[in-house]
C-alpha cells in the first residue's frame, strides 16, 4: 500500500464538496429554476426544432401517460358518455359540448412531480352543467371518470364535482386541446393537483361512493387539494 | 528421487497482472446495471419524445425509483472486500505523481508513468460521482415521498434532480467513451487481468 505521508485526501474533499454543492443547490434552486425556466420558456417559443424540449426543466407542460400508446380520437366521431345514477344518460359529440355554455378558469397548474405552469386559461363546460343536464338521481355521492387511453381513471365526490372551477375542458391556452395534452376533451379540476385532471376523457359515471382512480389506487390521495384550496380555507 | 533444480532456468514473468478481484468486478457490474436501468427509465420519464413513445408512467417510474435507490448498495456491500477498501483508499489519496499527471495534460502520451493503480482523472471522477449519486438518491427519495416534506419546495428538488440527470449522463458517457478507447482497460474489468506492459505504460507507479 502507498504510504499516506505526503499525500492528501483530495478524493474525500471532492466527495464532500460535491455533497455540499448539492445541498446548497437545493436551497438556491427555487430562484435559479425560475430564471432558467423563464429563459428556456422564451427560447422554446423561438425554437422550431424542439431541441430546447430536451434540456432539463424546460418549463411548461410535461407529457405524462400511464398507457403505452394512446390512439388519437377523431374529433368528428368523438363521444363523451354520461351515465350511472342519472335520469337521462347522455352521449355527447364534440359539437354538442361546444354548443353548451362555455366557462373559462385561469389558474396555476401544479403537478405533484414539481413542475407547474402559471395562469393557464382553460375553457370548457362546467361539469355541474353536464350533471344537471343528465339529472343526478337520489343516492348518488360521487363521480367516476374513465379515459379512452384504456387505463386511466379518476374520481371526485359529487360535492367536488359540482364546484364551478371543475370543467370538462375543450380548450387550453385558447387552442383546442392537443392529443398530447389529453385532447380533444379532458377533465380540469382547477383546485387540485393536476393528476386529478384526467386526460383523454371519454366517460363520466355517477356512482354511490368514490371509487379510487388509477393513481389513487397506488396511494395518492383522492382529495388532492392544492395548498390553500381546501374547502373552508380562508 | 532426483533433486529438482528450480532456479536454474529463470521463470519467465507472466505477461499478465491481476488488476481487479472478482468482488471488485461484481461491484462494478452491479452498479453499472442499476445505473443503466435507472438512467434509461429516467429518459423515458422526462425526455419528451421518449415519454411520447413509451408512456406507461407508473411502471417506468417504479423501475426508475427502485434502480436508483439501489445504486449505492453494491458499493456498500463491497466494503466487505479488502481489495475494494484498498481501492477506495487509493482513490482518496493524491500523491505527487497525481499532480504531475494532471499537469502533464492529455497531450502527454506518456503521462501514465506518473499514475498509480488509478490516475488522477479516475480518482476525481470516482469521488465526484459518489457525491453526485448520493445527491440524486436524496432528491429522488424526496420526490418519491409524495405529499410529505412539503417544507422543502418540490420544484427546487425536481430541478436539482433534473440537472443531476444531465451531469451524471455526461459523466457516465465520458467514462464509457474512455473504456471504449482502451481495450486493455476493458479486459481488466472483464477478466480481472491486464497486460503487464499496459500497466507499466498507463499506471507506472502501480506495480512499483
Amino acid at each position: 500500500m502507498m504510504p499516506t505521508e505526503g499525500t492528501k485526501p483530495i478524493g474525500r474533499r471532492v466527495f464532500l464538496g460535491t455533497l455540499g454543492l448539492g445541498a446548497a443547490a437545493i436551497v438556491a434552486a427555487p430562484t435559479v429554476q425560475k430564471a432558467w425556466s423563464g429563459t428556456l420558456g422564451e427560447l422554446s417559443q423561438l425554437d422550431p426544432t424542439g431541441v430546447s424540449g430536451l434540456l432539463p426543466n424546460p418549463g411548461g407542460f410535461r407529457y405524462f401517460s400511464v398507457a403505452g400508446h394512446v390512439d388519437r380520437a377523431d374529433p368528428a366521431t368523438y363521444r363523451l358518455t354520461v351515465g350511472g345514477l342519472v335520469d337521462r344518460p347522455l352521449e355527447l359529440s364534440l359539437a354538442d359540448l361546444q354548443a353548451m355554455r362555455q366557462t373559462r378558469v385561469t389558474r396555476e397548474i401544479v403537478c405533484t412531480d414539481g413542475w407547474s405552469v402559471e395562469q393557464v386559461p382553460v375553457d370548457g363546460v362546467r361539469l355541474s352543467d353536464l350533471l344537471d343536464r343528465a339529472g343526478v338521481t337520489g343516492g348518488a355521492g360521487a363521480v367516476r371518470f374513465t379515459c379512452f387511453d384504456g387505463v386511466y381513471s379518476e374520481s371526485l365526490t359529487l360535492e367536488q364535482a359540482r364546484r364551478p372551477d371543475v370543467l370538462v375542458a375543450l380548450q387550453m391556452e385558447d387552442k383546442p386541446i392537443s392529443h398530447n395534452s389529453g385532447g380533444p376533451v379532458r377533465l380540469y379540476v382547477a383546485p387540485m393537483y393536476f393528476y386529478k385532471s384526467a386526460k383523454w376523457l371519454s366517460g363520466i359515471e355517477v356512482t354511490e361512493k368514490v371509487e379510487p382512480g388509477y393513481w389513487e389506487k397506488t396511494g395518492w390521495p383522492v382529495d388532492a387539494w392544492l395548498p390553500g384550496q381546501e374547502p373552508g380555507h380562508a | 528421487m532426483p533433486e529438482t533444480r528450480s532456479g536454474v532456468i529463470p521463470r519467465r514473468e507472466s505477461p499478465y497482472v491481476a488488476r481487479f478481484t472478482r468482488a471488485e468486478r461484481a461491484i462494478h457490474y452491479a452498479t453499472a446495471a442499476l445505473f443503466l436501468f435507472c438512467i434509461a427509465a429516467a429518459a423515458c420519464l422526462y425526455v419528451t419524445p421518449l415519454a411520447h413513445l413509451v408512456g406507461r408512467r407508473h411502471l417506468v417510474a417504479t423501475v426508475h425509483e427502485w434502480a436508483g435507490v439501489l445504486i449505492p448498495v453494491p458499493v456498500l456491500l463491497g466494503l466487505a472486500s479488502h481489495a475494494f477498501r484498498r481501492d477506495l483508499h487509493e482513490i482518496n489519496r493524491f500523491h505527487d505523481g497525481d499532480r504531475e499527471w494532471l499537469r502533464a495534460g492529455g497531450s502527454d502520451r506518456r503521462r501514465g508513468r506518473f499514475a498509480g493503480k488509478f490516475n488522477a482523472g479516475q480518482k476525481l471522477y470516482a469521488s465526484w460521482i459518489a457525491g453526485a449519486v448520493l445527491i440524486m438518491v436524496v432528491t429522488g427519495l424526496l420526490l418519491w415521498n409524495r405529499f410529505s416534506l412539503t417544507w422543502i419546495p418540490r420544484s427546487g428538488v425536481l430541478f436539482i434532480h433534473d440537472i443531476g440527470f444531465y451531469l451524471l449522463g455526461f459523466g457516465v458517457a465520458g467514462h464509457i467513451s474512455k473504456a471504449v478507447g482502451d481495450p486493455e482497460a476493458r479486459r481488466g474489468m472483464r477478466t480481472g487481468l491486464v497486460r503487464r506492459t499496459w500497466a507499466r505504460e498507463t499506471h507506472g507507479q502501480w506495480l512499483g
